[in-house]
């Protein structure tokens, strides 16, 4: 077994626990004295954070939702002065709200500290070759990816997504032995693979390392089939690190959550209370050693249940299942977040009106895509032909401009869709 | 190889230790650093049962030890070097060093407490020297090496230092701090270090606590906290902040 940090990766049960009172504790402290937004909600609770002494006083806190984070826009959920912060990133989800993300310079060195244990997790060493084609943006994915494998000394393409061919000749001509990226990204380079005739065999990828997009086992077999690797799953938002905030193993038996990190627990998404051990839940998050931007109770929105048992690979740590669905009607797609409300924002500004939508994603075989429909309604309704195409062409560069990929635009009539369902995926992931 | 989990002290009506959980495993230095009443000392005196712990539990190779008398604790193998060097003043180093090796004297006889002043006086070549000089006449870092050794003498497993540093120049806090270096790596023995010369602590130490006003805030690598800027800011004599800096 290849274990990064062997001495925290598998420390015992009793030890975590010592370890994440303390770590916890500190963090509320600080919190508590730094982050006006925590002081506030622990005064009406009437909480100090010297009165916590277990886990069940935990649960007293208030969970922290993504709207707090846009209501404290730009700095307030800093735990530092901004000019301890090295590095900001901004996850676009909102167009009005945005929300940033700091990170000082021991944020960053655990982060790579946690990816590196990812990386190596699944077989990655220093004489590996590793390509990134994860889209290099505001998201964080492909940094944290890249400062783990910098950490254990791979050498490192950062290619970002697209340019598919050039990509392919990349991976065989720089002898690439990982391939980190979205799962129909690996699929979308097979198809190149082919139509270039190179065999998959050919090629020194033996691993690959996939997030950024729900994919279930059937896509696994898929690509581990065509591309001759094995293929694992890693998880992160961009709230909490990004990459390394949970992983599989080479057993790929569920994703490790590295619990010197974090404070996992799954919760009931509707009375937020916790849920037995097992039956799944909303996943909430607790960052324990994160300076700049500390989280206490973060909801992620993300559905999962935790696993029983240890994992045969040793490691010590929790796991968690493969996280599919979310609680909400945000979906995943292409590395980042896609909030229904948002698209309706831009679709209000740009039409003048407040018309019904759905957003319909679709995976063809090694993309997704997503559509938007739009209820044609008498707002909408234009008699020259020349303004109605100005207005889709409008609104297409408008969405694809803030998502940063191309989205499609569709005018529909009334009742060709339920407006109460605001989103349909028929990705078909489970 | 010892834990606290959720230790309150007070004095009187004055709430000094809130809640502190700390550990520290075999073999490791780990060094608590915070301002002056930041509770640092009174951490170590609960640990070493001079000070009483109102709640919580402290275990030594997993057995409690709350609140246990702290001549039982030299038995099981914590010695502590108190604050201000606390050695016998009008007794020259050599009776100061026989009154230290009480209990090797009380477990391996004459010969034994013997050989044991010897190995310290290997440590510290200086005390040798010194030996049939009164310990009042020594200068502050010979006097920190005979608390140092005094509490050494009976072969702990863990040493508890209270400001080994304070009132010393610089390179005799050096030279104290590589000889706890040293019996680290030589012997295994794991320390508990509390010190307010933070800069000189993190550098010997493997992790730290930060304490203020009673409460733990930060637990990292000392290497990590050396790079903190708020720690740096708070102990290491940087200025101060604002959120728009």
């Amino acid at each position: 077994m290849e274990c990064w940090d062997f001495k925290q990766e598998c420390m015992n049960r009793e030890s975590i626990e010592q370890l994440q009172l303390e770590r916890l504790q500190a963090t509320l402290h600080r919190v508590y004295k730094n982050v006006s937004h925590y002081r506030q909600t622990f005064r009406e609770i009437d909480f100090m954070p010297e009165d916590l002494s277990s886990l069940d006083d935990f649960r007293r806190l208030p969970h922290t939702s993504r709207q707090v984070l846009m209501e404290n826009y730009p700095y307030g959920m800093f735990a530092v002065p901004l000019r301890e912060v090295v590095r900001l990133h901004t996850p676009a989800l909102n167009i009005d709200e945005p929300v940033v993300i700091g990170f000082t310079a021991n944020d960053l060195d655990n982060w790579a500290e946690l990816t590196a244990r990812n990386l190596s997790a699944v077989g990655v060493g220093k004489d590996d070759v590793v390509q990134i084609s994860l889209t290099f943006g505001s998201v964080t994915g492909p940094f944290g990816v890249q400062l783990g494998a910098e950490r254990i000394g791979a050498s490192v393409i950062p290619m970002s997504s697209g340019r598919h061919s050039s990509q392919v000749q990349i991976l065989r001509d720089f002898r690439t032995t990982t391939l980190v990226s979205a799962p129909t990204f690996a699929l979308r380079l097979y198809r190149t693979m082919m139509e270039q005739e190179i065999d998959p065999k050919t090629l020194q990828l033996r691993i690959g390392i996939f997030g950024a997009e729900p994919w279930s086992e059937s896509i696994r077999d898929d690509i581990e089939e065509k591309l001759h690797i094995t293929a694992t799953d890693m998880y992160g938002l961009t709230e909490v690190f990004g990459p390394g905030v949970a992983w599989e193993c080479s057993e790929k038996q569920g994703l490790h959550i590295p619990e010197d990190h974090f404070l996992a627990e799954i919760i009931d998404p509707d009375t937020g209370e916790p849920v037995p051990d097992g039956q799944e839940g909303e996943l909430v998050l607790t960052t324990l050693t994160k300076e700049a931007f500390p989280l206490i109770r973060y909801r992620t929105g993300d559905l999962t249940r935790m696993l029983p048992g240890d994992c045969p690979c040793g490691r010590s740590h929790l796991r968690i299942d493969r996280i599919l669905r979310r609680c909400d009607n945000v979906f995943v797609m292409g590395g980042s977040r896609i909030i229904p409300e948002q698209i309706g924002k831009i679709l209000n500004r740009i039409s003048g009106a407040a018309p019904n939508f759905q957003l319909l994603v679709e995976r063809e075989e090694d993309r997704d895509r997503l559509d938007v429909l739009v209820e044609i309604s008498n707002d909408l309704f234009f008699d020259q032909m020349k303004k109605q195409r100005r207005f889709v062409e409008d609104l297409h560069s408008a969405l694809s401009e803030f998502l940063g990929w191309e989205v499609g635009v569709r005018l529909v009539e009334a009742g060709a869709f339920d407006p109460a369902q605001p989103v349909v995926d028929k990705r078909n992931i489970r | 190889m010892l834990k606290l989990v959720n230790v309150n002290s007070r004095y009187g009506l004055i709430h000094v230790l809130k809640n502190v959980s700390m550990h520290v495993s075999a073999g490791e230095i780990v060094t608590l650093i915070g301002a002056n009443g930041a509770g640092k000392s009174t951490a170590l005196r609960a640990i070493s049962g001079l000070q009483p712990v109102h709640e919580g539990k402290i275990f030594f190779s997993d057995k409690e030890i709350t609140n246990a008398p702290a001549e039982k604790l030299v038995r099981q193998g914590i010695a502590q070097v108190p604050e201000g060097r606390q050695i016998f003043w009008p007794m020259t180093v050599m009776d100061n060093l026989e009154v230290g090796g009480v209990v090797t004297y009380s477990l391996h006889g004459k010969k034994g407490l013997y050989d044991a002043i010897e190995g310290m006086f290997q440590l510290f070549p200086i005390l040798k020297e010194r030996q049939n000089q009164y310990a009042g006449t020594l200068s502050g870092g010979e006097q920190q090496m005979l608390a140092i050794a005094m509490a050494l003498i009976n072969r702990p497993r863990f040493l508890l230092l209270d400001e080994p540093s304070m009132g010393l120049a610089p390179l005799i806090v050096k030279e104290i701090f590589s000889v706890i270096a040293r019996l680290r790596e030589e012997e295994g023995l794991t320390v508990l270090l509390v010190e307010q010369n933070a800069n000189a602590a993190l550098k010997v130490a493997d992790r730290g606590y930060v304490m203020e006003t009673g409460k733990i805030v930060f637990e990292d690598t000392a290497s990590n906290l050396m790079r903190n800027q708020e720690v740096r800011r708070a102990y290491l004599g940087k200025d101060k902040r604002e959120i728009w800096e």
